[in-house]
């Protein structure tokens, strides 16, 4: 396949198309979760992978989120490379041991002499009433703890890049995926690339403020840039890819171009990365920092299923571009009326791409 | 069985130095297990086991100075130090590590198997585990997927009636034994006697030949009993927390003792040849002694390695 074959894909269909060449490139390859193989395929991103490799490699499981996982981690031990996935990174939870205490560790304790090259991909759910259980990105969780690669991609190139990488390492590797995404579209190429594990992405340049952000809030930092720029403001948008390993560099690179620092998570803000982004700055940089940084998070309450409440959990454009105005000292900046019939509780149906 | 018994008691008697520096949890008087399971497998057979592993792992023909290395915390130790006791781990001996998380690695070696089957490996796992085990969803998962899939893993449950301090009739229904739970999930059990070393040789050999023919898992529990502290070098029955009598009633029925009277009655052995046995295992272990002392500690650069795999 020629490698510089380079297409439109929507963010599911490039999960598809990796999944797809990592199983067809190596028979220790496996894809294994609730409804991997029923006809929804986990939001598109395995329909026909049953069929084309077969139950053995692209299967159901037993609800037994914890065990399964163990099992994984086991048959990573003996030679496989499983890719497990969870529809809602909730159910992950019942997992914390397996992937905690277990698949985090043992290369370590071991001294090297065990390796666990399993992929988990989480799905964060957000919207039509998801509720508090349904809902969370713990992505911090994980990044804490040492032993795992925490990713999380915001474009379809990335998606599928990344899940390739994370296949291809012989680690635990997290992937993040925000359901919001799955329906965005963007240039994606046809071959097995990897996204590099560990190297954020500038995505917009700018000179004037630094906007950090992962998955779903990246789009949602796009725009905030493209609203800032009509007012002279020129946002730098780097999209972090990847918390575990982070990219310490080229987030002290960014703000020492333009001195203003926003971090924009779709985790909760305390304790969370936002966090970590700042005090990376603040220990590397913190006299290029022209004033204070500033982060958008979700408000620290669980995330309740109504939308006469949820919509008052999720910043977006209109949020990011204010705050970073102020933090320039606009205040009164003119931004564009929200639409009319902005749902808050479903994607933006004119923000699907290209990304 | 000696050689085991022998380690163990070794490692009691030095213990108090405080120079083996992490949590014990010996297995004298459960000895006979590992030994007839072991005895049974092939060298290209998996074992993972929990916290009181020390047994499974020289069994199972572990390294015997990296384990001892290991406790010392030293850098030749199996894991290389940062293991310690409760992490043992010898892949060339076919084992495949052990962890204290009670019923952690019963999945993982449910997974070892999975991933063996899919790679159409003729190779059966030996998962240890104890009666505290059994009360973890997580054993009920792996059994339920074992069976599921038909893989070749024995359960080699060791049922010493303690979890640490509770007895097993203040934790589960003294009407329902281990095996109906098991047979629950449609998965063949057995019930032996785990101080008897040819019976547990007999019920295992039986049970790997099931799961290598692939007929699926096999579950065995075997009643034992944990002579000393669960944690640490000493006895302590005067906690009070098992009944009177109850461990010298065990002790009776010492698997050591048992089978030595078995091979000297009918005249496989004598009192010689099984005090040369002795002398020869003192030997060896006081040597390993030895090297775990003489071993060096871990550089601190070693702090940082492994975190990720390259």
């Amino acid at each position: 396949m020629n490698a510089q074959v380079s297409r439109e894909r929507k963010f599911y269909e490039a999960v598809n198309e990796a999944l797809d060449l990592c199983l067809a490139r190596d028979a220790a390859v496996y894809v294994m979760g609730l409804g991997v193989p029923d006809p929804k395929g986990i939001f598109g991103t395995t329909v026909g992978l049953a069929q084309k490799y077969g139950p053995d490699r692209v299967s159901d499981m037993p609800t037994s989120e914890n065990g399964m996982t163990g099992i994984c981690i086991g048959s990573a031990l003996v030679g496989m490379r499983p890719i497990m996935i969870h529809q809602r990174f909730d159910f992950a939870l019942l997992a914390m041991d397996q992937i905690v205490n277990q698949a985090a560790k043992w290369h370590y304790l071991f001294a090297g002499k065990a390796r666990i090259p399993l992929t988990i991909r989480l799905i964060v759910g957000r919207g039509w009433g998801q509720g508090p259980q349904h809902c969370q990105s713990l992505h911090a969780w994980f990044a804490h703890i040492p032993g795992l690669k925490v990713v999380l991609p915001a474009s379809p190139r990335d998606a599928k890049g990344l899940l390739i990488a994370a296949v291809r390492d012989d680690n635990p590797v997290i992937v993040v995926e925000h359901r919001w995404l799955h329906q965005t579209y963007g240039e994606v190429p046809a071959d097995a690339y990897e996204t590099p594990i560990g190297e954020a992405a500038i995505v917009r340049e700018g000179r004037d403020v630094s906007l950090v952000a992962v998955s779903h809030m990246v789009l949602e930092a796009l725009r905030a840039a493209e609203f800032l720029s009509a007012h002279g403001i020129e946002a730098e948008v780097l999209d972090l890819r990847s918390i575990a390993p982070l990219d310490r560099d080229a987030i002290e690179a960014t703000v020492r171009r333009t001195g203003h620092l926003l971090v924009a998570d779709i985790g909760w803000t305390g304790f969370g990365l936002s966090a970590e982004v700042i005090t990376t700055v603040v220990e590397r940089a913190h006299q290029a920092l022209k004033a204070p940084p500033r982060r958008i998070a979700l408000p620290d309450v669980p995330i309740p299923t109504t939308p006469a409440l949820s919509k008052y959990c999720y910043p977006d454009a209109w949020d990011l571009a204010r705050a970073a105005a102020e933090m320039l000292g606009h205040h009164d900046l003119q931004l564009p009326n929200r639409p009319a019939d902005a749902k808050l509780d479903v994607p933006d149906p004119s923000f699907t791409g290209p990304f | 069985m000696m050689r085991t018994r022998m380690t163990e008691e070794a490692i009691a008697g030095e213990y108090p130095d405080q120079q083996m520096r992490c949590p014990v949890h010996l297995c004298v008087g459960q000895e006979a297990i590992a030994t007839g399971v072991s005895d049974v497998l092939e060298s290209r057979d998996w074992a993972v086991s929990g916290h009181r592993s020390h047994g499974h792992y020289l069994a199972r023909g572990g390294d015997l100075p990296a384990m001892l290395a290991e406790l010392y915390g030293r850098a030749t130790g199996c894991c290389e130090g940062k293991g310690g006791s409760m992490h043992l781990i010898d892949l060339e001996a076919g084992f495949l590590g052990a962890v204290p998380i009670v019923g952690s690695t019963v999945p993982i070696g449910v997974g070892a198997a999975f991933g063996c089957s899919m790679r159409s490996e003729d190779r059966v796992v030996v998962v240890y585990l104890g009666d505290g085990a059994m009360e973890e969803g997580v054993a009920h998962e792996s059994l339920n997927f074992a069976r599921l899939k038909r893989l070749g893993v024995v359960f080699v449950c060791e049922n010493n009636l303690y979890s640490v301090y509770t007895h097993l009739r203040e934790r589960q229904p003294p009407e329902r034994s281990l095996c109906d739970l098991v047979r629950g999930h449609g998965i063949e059990a057995h019930e032996g006697d785990g101080n008897d070393v040819l019976e547990v040789r007999r019920l295992a050999a039986d049970a790997v030949e099931a799961a290598r023919a692939g007929r699926g898992p096999v579950f065995l529990e075997l009643s034992t009993y944990r002579w000393r502290e669960h944690c640490g070098p000493h006895y302590d029955d005067e906690l009070g927390y098992r009944e009177e009598g109850e461990l010298a009633g065990w002790q009776q029925r010492c698997p050591i003792q048992r089978f030595e009277a078995l091979v000297l009655e009918q005249g496989l052995m004598d009192d010689e040849s099984i005090g040369a046995m002795r002398n020869e295992v003192a030997e060896e272990i006081g040597q390993a002694f030895d090297f775990a002392r003489r071993s060096p500690f871990p550089e601190k650069e070693r702090l940082f390695a492994d975190v990720l795999a390259d």
